[in-house]
């Protein structure tokens, strides 16, 4: 992860994840003006492959949805567990966003 | 007359606006009174409520018990029961008990029946099953009509049969059938969000892009605000879009917080798969029309040839007893993973049997991932499950382990009076039936009409008054 750059907290105002049904995961960000979309849309560290990095995941597993129009970005990806059955530690995937946190754009 | 017919056979689209009170997105978790006092005085046309969801788990499809504390169930469903009959509007509430199972749809019947006793209360009830028989599942399965959402795949015919609910949700058509038959109050079983707001406004001849659309924001009231919340919004529909206001003056409809919400628990945001079709919103506008509300419209919908159904399936998977206990030692918090699986081979040689153990170590990466370098130096928190045909057999095996970890001697130990915190004894807690999901999958050509039963009864409380 690179160690240069903004910190995405710096950028975003809202970083949040949730199911999308129990079998997938669905995180949001939405960005605090259009320079800061600009750039976080344009750097390495928010491509559907560098989240999947991030995540432990296939690049292809990732969907990445830019929204410029709205200033945020999705990103859907399958959940290790299916949510709820035993081994899952976060039954809403509400917490499954603190790896992009330390994220530097 | 009932609430239904008076709307069907009054309102029309030229008229002005459908008004659209959404009461509550969880049904028992507390709707707040003043913002709904609020919306009733703006004379809505019609409550939805939604009552449940697939997010808390495959608990409560799989037990088929309700989620929400029963008393607050009574309060909220005894709120928005006396104001729609009193404002002779219709009420109609979906997911019915969390996950809209038959226990859970007959529970929240009871509960409904006893407050029209209660209050002395008369109405034309209508329910809507959603059970789904495996043998429906069984016949798409073997039929290739079943295809997985996400990572979750097909299952075996025993998995299916293992399933103590199977549901559909039920869409937008669906509740428009059952809601011709003249009622009062609709409760349905498993039921798409969607479907509980759009409905009615469907049947009235708004577009269904249009319906959905609103539907999708206010199913959950004033999430959709800045600062969000859970009080009561406001959807005034017309031909050509709607206007969203919450019912609570400081939670603020902007353009941009109603926009945010559209990604909500959504895998693509801008198709939204539908039974009946996908509703698309990629030339969706959001204007503000003050601080305080925002004017959408230019959803689209693209219906489907066949309608497709949702179904959702929970099997237990045994009896589950949690071990709780904290670790302060820093010798011992490095070497947790392999203490727990030494002690665990330690309690299957003392202690044989089908149980399993599924550790959460939180401090050291329970809730994701964490590299070595971020594992707590101070403290974790144990919370290991323990899972077995049944309860006494998950709870010896938790109760031996424990032991077994409380004095487990390791290398440089230096504690050597115990190695576990306890909050409170005892530290294993029975934590009932364990469930899985087994099936969150499209089902294709299902008879939706047999699926779906619909029942209407007349509720007459008025018999001790």
């Amino acid at each position: 992860m690179a160690t240069t750059g903004t910190p995405l907290s710096a950028l975003a105002h809202v970083v949040r994840s949730k199911n999308a049904g129990p079998t997938q995961l669905t995180v949001d960000i939405f960005f605090n003006d259009g320079a800061a979309y600009t750039q976080a849309a344009a750097s390495a560290g928010l491509t559907a492959g560098a989240v999947a990095a991030l995540y432990g995941l296939e690049a292809a597993a990732v969907q990445r949805h830019a929204l410029p129009d709205i200033l945020a970005m999705k990103f859907t990806m399958p959940r290790r567990v299916v949510a709820g059955s035993p081994g899952d530690g976060d039954v809403y995937g509400a917490q499954q966003h603190a790896p992009l946190l330390g994220l530097r754009l | 007359m009932t609430a239904t017919t008076r709307l069907l056979d009054s309102h029309r689209a030229a008229d002005g606006p459908l008004r659209i009170l959404a009461a509550s997105g969880q049904l028992g978790y507390g709707i707040p009174v003043q913002a709904f006092d609020r919306g009733l005085q703006r004379r809505p046309h019609l409550i939805g409520c939604d009552m449940g969801s697939i997010d808390p788990g495959p608990y409560y499809l799989g037990s088929g018990e309700m989620a929400a504390p029963a008393v607050m169930v009574r309060r909220d469903l005894e709120l928005v029961l006396l104001a729609a009959l009193e404002q002779g509007i219709p009420l109609v509430i979906g997911s019915a008990g969390t996950a809209g199972a038959g226990p859970q749809l007959d529970a929240t019947v009871a509960v409904v029946r006893d407050i029209a006793s209660a209050r002395g209360l008369r109405f034309r009830l209508t329910t809507v099953r959603s059970d789904i028989a495996p043998s429906h599942v069984l016949d798409a399965l073997h039929q290739g009509g079943l295809a997985s959402i996400g990572p979750m795949p097909l299952p075996s015919d025993s998995e299916v049969l293992a399933c103590t609910h199977i549901v559909g949700q039920c869409g937008t058509e669906t509740l428009a059938r059952a809601l011709r038959a003249p009622t009062d109050v609709l409760i349905a079983g498993r039921a798409c969000d969607t479907a509980i707001f759009a409905a009615l406004p469907w049947m009235l001849g708004y577009p269904m892009g249009l319906c959905l659309h609103m539907a999708k924001i206010v199913e959950c009231t004033s999430l959709c605000c800045r600062p969000s919340g859970r009080d009561a919004m406001l959807a005034e529909l017309d031909m050509d879009g709607f206007t969203l206001e919450s019912m609570n003056p400081i939670a603020h409809a902007t353009p941009a917080s109603v926009a945010a919400h559209a990604l909500y628990e959504q895998a693509d945001p801008l198709e939204v798969d539908e039974p009946g079709g996908t509703l698309l919103l990629h030339t969706a506008r959001y204007e503000a029309l003050d601080a305080h509300r925002t004017r959408v419209s230019g959803a689209q919908f693209r219906p489907r040839e066949r309608a497709t159904l949702k179904v959702e399936g929970a099997s237990p998977v045994g009896a589950r007893c949690v071990l709780l206990a904290g670790v302060a030692d820093p010798t011992m918090l490095g070497l947790l993973p392999q203490a727990i699986a030494t002690v665990e081979q330690r309690t299957r040689e003392l202690l044989p049997g089908p149980w399993t153990l599924h550790s959460h170590l939180y401090g050291q990466g329970a809730v994701r991932p964490l590299p070595p370098e971020h594992h707590s130096r101070h403290e974790a928190g144990l919370v290991i499950e323990f899972i077995a045909p049944d309860a006494a057999l998950a709870r010896a095996a938790a109760g031996v382990f424990k032991q077994n970890l409380l004095h487990y001697g390791y290398p440089g130990r230096v504690s050597t009076a115990g190695n576990l915190a306890f909050a409170f004894t005892p530290s294993e807690v029975d934590a009932g039936m364990a469930y899985r999901f087994v099936l969150y999958h499209v089902m294709r050509d299902a008879p939706l009409d047999d699926i779906f039963r619909v029942e209407s009864v007349d509720v007459d409380g008025t018999a001790l008054h």
